[in-house]
């Protein structure tokens, strides 16, 4: 197994390269190193030359990809790409473009990323899990039926909705907790209630959906039979062995995520105040801030495979008849 | 029995968060309920500060903070209007000496070409004291504590309270020498810098020796050490600042933080190595001798402003305009500040959420955003702005006043169409300026909330002028005792005239097709574009709109290559001249990268503008004045646009509360009642708990028939 994981690490460099050069192609696409001194500077009586000096002092005055005017090696990294990149594969982050230290940002907003993200992913799974397998047990009945056009509706409906009609009914109508805001410790719990509660009933209509059909894969085969007949409890044979059978669909779509709690989330950061790196990454877009931007998507793609790594993993825990090799 | 049990244990938890409801702090609340009862003004902030180094901020979302850390010498008077500079840290506002080359001492007026040297001399009050800051604190022997300090020392060290000692001294003028100094600093940007080149003597020289004789960027630069001739440091408590030329506006920047102290002990702990890489800079932590000391900066969160122990205090106004007594504005008056103990900013991100707190009374004050407006305010059958009953109930108060701002669509005078000086140019733009109705926008897409503008300069600023003799006659008649939009009947003549009868061109017979440049800002702006293109439509001219993002739009207006597009300036001061220096010719974005948009270009109107510029407020300045905004009415290089009206909202407990859009230092001057607060926080936020009870007694019972028929599929037997 230790073979495939250097091997897999071994892959994930190119594909980073490859990332980093897309985010690099995008983000100077849509802006130049002007724009971002202009953004950065001001936009009223800013001279040429403060924005050559912002530029000069970020390493921004160098060509993007090729110095045509520089020699040999240095045709390509002396540029705002190479000078910019290499560093990131040692997980130096360096500075943001407005002075500040990357590293300790995120070390930082991580935290609170993590407290919405790690209840909502935790307990949306396990009641997400429950509720399928109550509606796989009544399958074929008008709980079924009922429970699927919901699963729909709920699905239908965007995320922006659950996040502002929560918002309002919790929040505001019935005042049960603060509508926005964080608080470090025991005391910000009362701020994690709602994004939690609007998180996890944001998933549960797709979850339920996915999850019934895996089980309803599983619940028509013949070792479940063979259970019943042996005389288990239905809750035995829905926990101990449909689901354990099922396992390996469930982990391909839980565990790929598990890195990426981390990260955050867009929109429900901004919308109740959260201060985790979901918002981090919004406002570097926002404020052109291409340090910051760069450093997220890199972090992100290492977490991402580190999650695909971690699903392959965990495959052979659950099914002993997968080998790594 | 089962069943039995989980009833139980459903009125249980009911009767627990019945009981719970009935305490004293609101589940709500997002503050600590230890606060109820203290001063504390609670505000958001939707965008984290760029900058809180002085030298370099600019913006309004900076000035919040600063306005209250930072004290330059002069300040706005908090009730008077017309906008009246008063002393803050100096004795007097400092006067505008002005000689000539022989040295001989010249009037106010004097002419700005006979002018060869200014003087300001600045006098400041002794005994002001600085906040506690480490940067300031001293050893028994007077060394400085924290001087000195290497990356070991500093290991344990990751933000400002870490250090243990602080310390204070007293403001003086060498403070304020180093601080202007530093708007040369190489390695420091100040957005004003080079603008101020041009009139602090010596300045951009100071910034190129600096810059030549400073190798190592990480090493801190003793500004002390270097000459700047036009900034002389007399004795402690008084300085100079000389200028290359008569610039009366030059007093207003001296209220800004630009012109701040900054002492130069704080400047070197700050570059002491390892300080930036954790973060610690002045752009982060600031240090003042206002009546506020930020103590938390935590901008993806709240920043937090306490009262410097250390504040001198001030007095209250005792006098403002003659409505501010019944209105309640001189309730305090002469009373020391600040009234505020405590100033907590929370990020806000989304309207939604910050003006739902505001409603609940975890805000103190507000803005109105669009989408909220008809819930608070409307209009009375007379167009007065007054507030909706739900506001009402809840002892809101509405605060008005107009913006010293403009919104216009500006044409690119160097554009083969629309721009130019020939009588067909200008017939076309004034056709299309009589067409496109303002009044209906504001009244569509600003809630009402703004003044159909005459001119470059708005309302409140010296040099407007109200009434029948404001309006611009290219455009509006005086009628029934208001302006009246010209027909279009007349803007069709014009377009007539201009060569293009029906909107299209006499020669060819083809439509006449004109480009907007806008910047696309999500689903609303497209109302209002679409809006643009029926107001051309009006005339038969085929509106293309444009859309790109910002940096290109900034792009095609800096080379010129728009044709027509929207715009806008918030006045740095309440000076005409901060207008018209947006239609001075050698400001032209194509010329010198300068503010004039348009690249309007009138030598008649550059000359006047030098002459308007030096003169003091005055009939002869008016005269020179309204000389200008004729000749750019009828060159009319803007669609005059609008004056944005600013609405705000406040609580029946936050007091002095009147608006001033000059000062951004008002903190010092308002009041919170904690009382009231408290009680209405909690008569408003009372949890509601049986919609939840509730549905938690229906999921139970919806769930007792699955249950049975689980039991009843569990109990079958083989048949």
């Amino acid at each position: 197994m230790i073979s495939y994981i250097v091997r897999r690490i071994v892959y994930a460099i190119p594909i980073l390269i490859g990332v980093n050069v897309i985010t690099f192609l995008l983000f100077f696409v849509v802006n130049s190193p002007d724009d971002m001194a202009r953004l950065q500077l001001g936009e009223r009586r800013v001279t040429q030359a403060a924005i050559d000096k912002w530029k000069g002092e970020r390493g921004y005055d160098k060509p993007l990809l090729w110095n045509h005017e520089a020699k040999a090696s240095k045709k390509f990294t002396n540029t705002i790409f190479f000078s910019n990149s290499v560093r990131l594969f040692t997980f130096d982050f360096g500075q943001s473009d407005s002075g500040r230290d990357i590293s300790y940002d995120i070390s930082q907003r991580m935290w609170p990323s993590l407290a919405i993200a790690l209840p909502v992913f935790t307990v949306g799974l396990l009641l997400t899990i429950t509720f399928a397998l109550i509606v796989a047990f009544f399958r074929g009945t008008y709980l079924d039926t009922w429970a699927v056009i919901t699963c729909v509706a709920m699905m239908s409906i965007s995320s922006l909705f659950y996040i502002i009609g929560g918002q309002y009914l919790i929040g505001k109508l019935l005042h049960l907790v603060p509508i926005s805001g964080f608080d470090n410790g025991i005391v910000g719990a009362k701020f994690i209630i709602l994004p939690v509660i609007v998180g996890i009933i944001g998933s549960l209509g797709g979850g339920i959906r996915w999850y019934r059909t895996i089980f309803l894969e599983e619940i028509g085969k013949d070792y479940v039979r063979t259970a019943r007949a042996k005389g288990l409890s239905e809750r035995a044979v829905l926990y101990v062995h449909v689901l354990r059978n099922a396992l390996i669909p469930i982990l391909t779509g839980v565990v790929v995520v598990l890195p990426m709690l981390f990260m955050g989330s867009l929109i429900t950061e901004a919308f109740f105040g959260i201060p985790g790196l979901g918002s981090y990454t919004i406002d570097a877009i926002q404020r052109q801030d291409f340090a910051i931007v760069r450093s997220m998507v890199f972090l992100g793609s290492c977490l991402y495979i580190v999650g695909l790594l971690l699903t392959d993993i965990s495959y052979t825990l659950v099914d002993p008849r997968v080998r790594l090799e | 029995m089962y069943l039995f049990q989980c009833q139980k244990l459903v009125l249980t938890i009911a009767f627990c968060v019945q009981l719970a409801s009935c305490g004293d702090v609101s589940w709500n609340n997002p503050y600590p309920g230890s606060e109820q009862q203290e001063s504390i003004y609670y505000s958001s902030f939707r965008e984290r500060p760029k900058h809180l180094d002085p030298v370099s901020s600019y913006s309004e979302n900076e000035a919040q903070f600063n306005a209250q850390i930072y004290e330059p010498v002069i300040q706005y008077h908090f009730l008077k209007r017309p906008y009246e500079l008063i002393p803050l840290t100096a004795t007097s506002v400092p006067k505008p000496e002005y000689r000539n080359a022989a040295g001989e001492l010249l009037a106010d007026d004097a002419p700005a070409a006979s002018v060869h040297s200014v003087v300001y001399r600045i006098n400041l009050q002794p005994g002001i004291l600085f906040q506690p800051h480490p940067g300031l604190a001293t050893t028994q022997a007077g060394d400085l504590r924290y001087s000195g300090m290497t990356e070991i020392s500093l290991e344990k060290i990751h933000t400002l309270a870490d250090f243990k000692e602080s310390g204070t001294r007293e403001l003086t003028a060498a403070d304020y020498v180093y601080q202007i100094k530093r708007l040369a600093h190489p390695h420091i940007h100040s957005p004003i810098a080079g603008f101020m080149g041009r009139y602090i003597l010596g300045l951009n020289e100071l910034h190129s020796e600096l810059k030549n004789s400073v190798t190592d960027d990480s090493k801190f630069i003793d500004l002390r050490a270097f000459d700047l001739p036009g900034v002389k440091l007399i004795d402690r408590y008084v300085y100079e600042i000389h200028l290359t030329e008569k610039y009366p506006q030059f007093v207003y920047w001296l209220a800004m933080p630009f012109f701040a102290p900054i002492p130069w002990e704080v400047a070197q702990f700050y570059s002491q190595e390892g300080m930036k890489e954790r973060n610690i800079t002045l752009d982060w932590f600031p240090v003042g001798t206002g009546p506020y000391m930020l103590t938390e900066n935590n901008p993806n969160r709240r920043m937090v402003l306490q009262k410097n122990p250390n504040f001198r205090g001030e007095s209250y106004p005792e006098s403002g305009t003659p409505s501010d007594g019944d209105e309640g504005w001189l309730d305090s008056a002469g009373k020391t500040i600040p009234f505020i103990d405590t100033a907590v900013f929370s990020l806000e991100k989304e309207a939604i959420p910050g003006w739902t707190k505001f409603l609940q009374g975890y805000y103190d004050s507000s803005g109105i955003v669009s989408d909220s407006f008809d819930q608070a305010v409307q209009f009375s059958t007379d167009g007065e702005a007054e507030l909706t009953a739900e506001m009402r109930e809840r002892n809101i108060k509405l605060a008005t006043s107009v913006q010293a701002s403009t919104s216009y669509m500006g044409f690119n005078m160097t554009d083969e169409v629309v721009g130019g000086s020939s009588e067909r140019a200008r017939a076309l733009r004034r056709a299309i300026s009589i067409a496109v109705d303002y009044e209906e926008f504001i009244s569509i897409f600003a809630n009402g909330r703004g003044f159909a503008a005459q001119g470059p300069v708005p309302p409140g600023i010296f040099g407007n002028v109200a009434g029948e003799a404001g309006i611009n006659p290219y455009v509006y008649d005086w009628v029934n005792g208001k302006p009246q939009r010209k027909s279009l009947q007349e803007a069709r003549l014009l377009l007539a005239q201009a060569g293009y009868p029906n909107g299209r061109d006499e020669q060819t017979n083809k439509p006449l097709t004109l480009y907007f440049e806008a910047v696309a800002s999500g689903p609303g702006s497209k109302s209002i574009l679409n809006w643009y293109r029926k107001q051309f439509e009006k005339l038969g001219i085929q509106l293309v709109i444009r859309t790109t993002d910002y940096n290109r739009f900034q792009e095609k207006i800096r080379k010129g290559t728009a044709q027509i597009f929207g715009w806008g300036w918030n006045a740095d001061y309440p000076d005409p001249e901060n207008f018209l220096f947006l239609l001075f010719g050698p400001n032209a974005k194509t010329v010198s990268q300068g503010e004039n948009a348009s690249n309007y270009q009138n030598a008649k109107f550059d000359q006047l503008f030098v002459k308007m510029r030096a003169l003091p407020n005055g009939p002869q300045r008016q005269a020179t004045i309204d000389t200008m905004v004729d000749l750019v009415r009828r060159d009319g290089p803007w669609l005059w646009g609008y004056h944005p009206k600013a609405y705000s909202l406040y609580h029946e407990w936050y007091g002095n509360a009147k608006p001033n859009l000059m000062a951004r230092n008002t903190l010092k001057y308002k009041t919170i009642d904690a009382g009231i607060r408290a009680q209405m926080r909690r008569s408003w936020n009372q949890p509601i708990v049986w919609p939840v009870v509730v549905f938690f007694a229906l999921l139970f019972i919806s769930g007792v028939p699955a249950y049975l028929t689980y039991r009843k599929r569990q109990r079958e037997t083989l048949k």
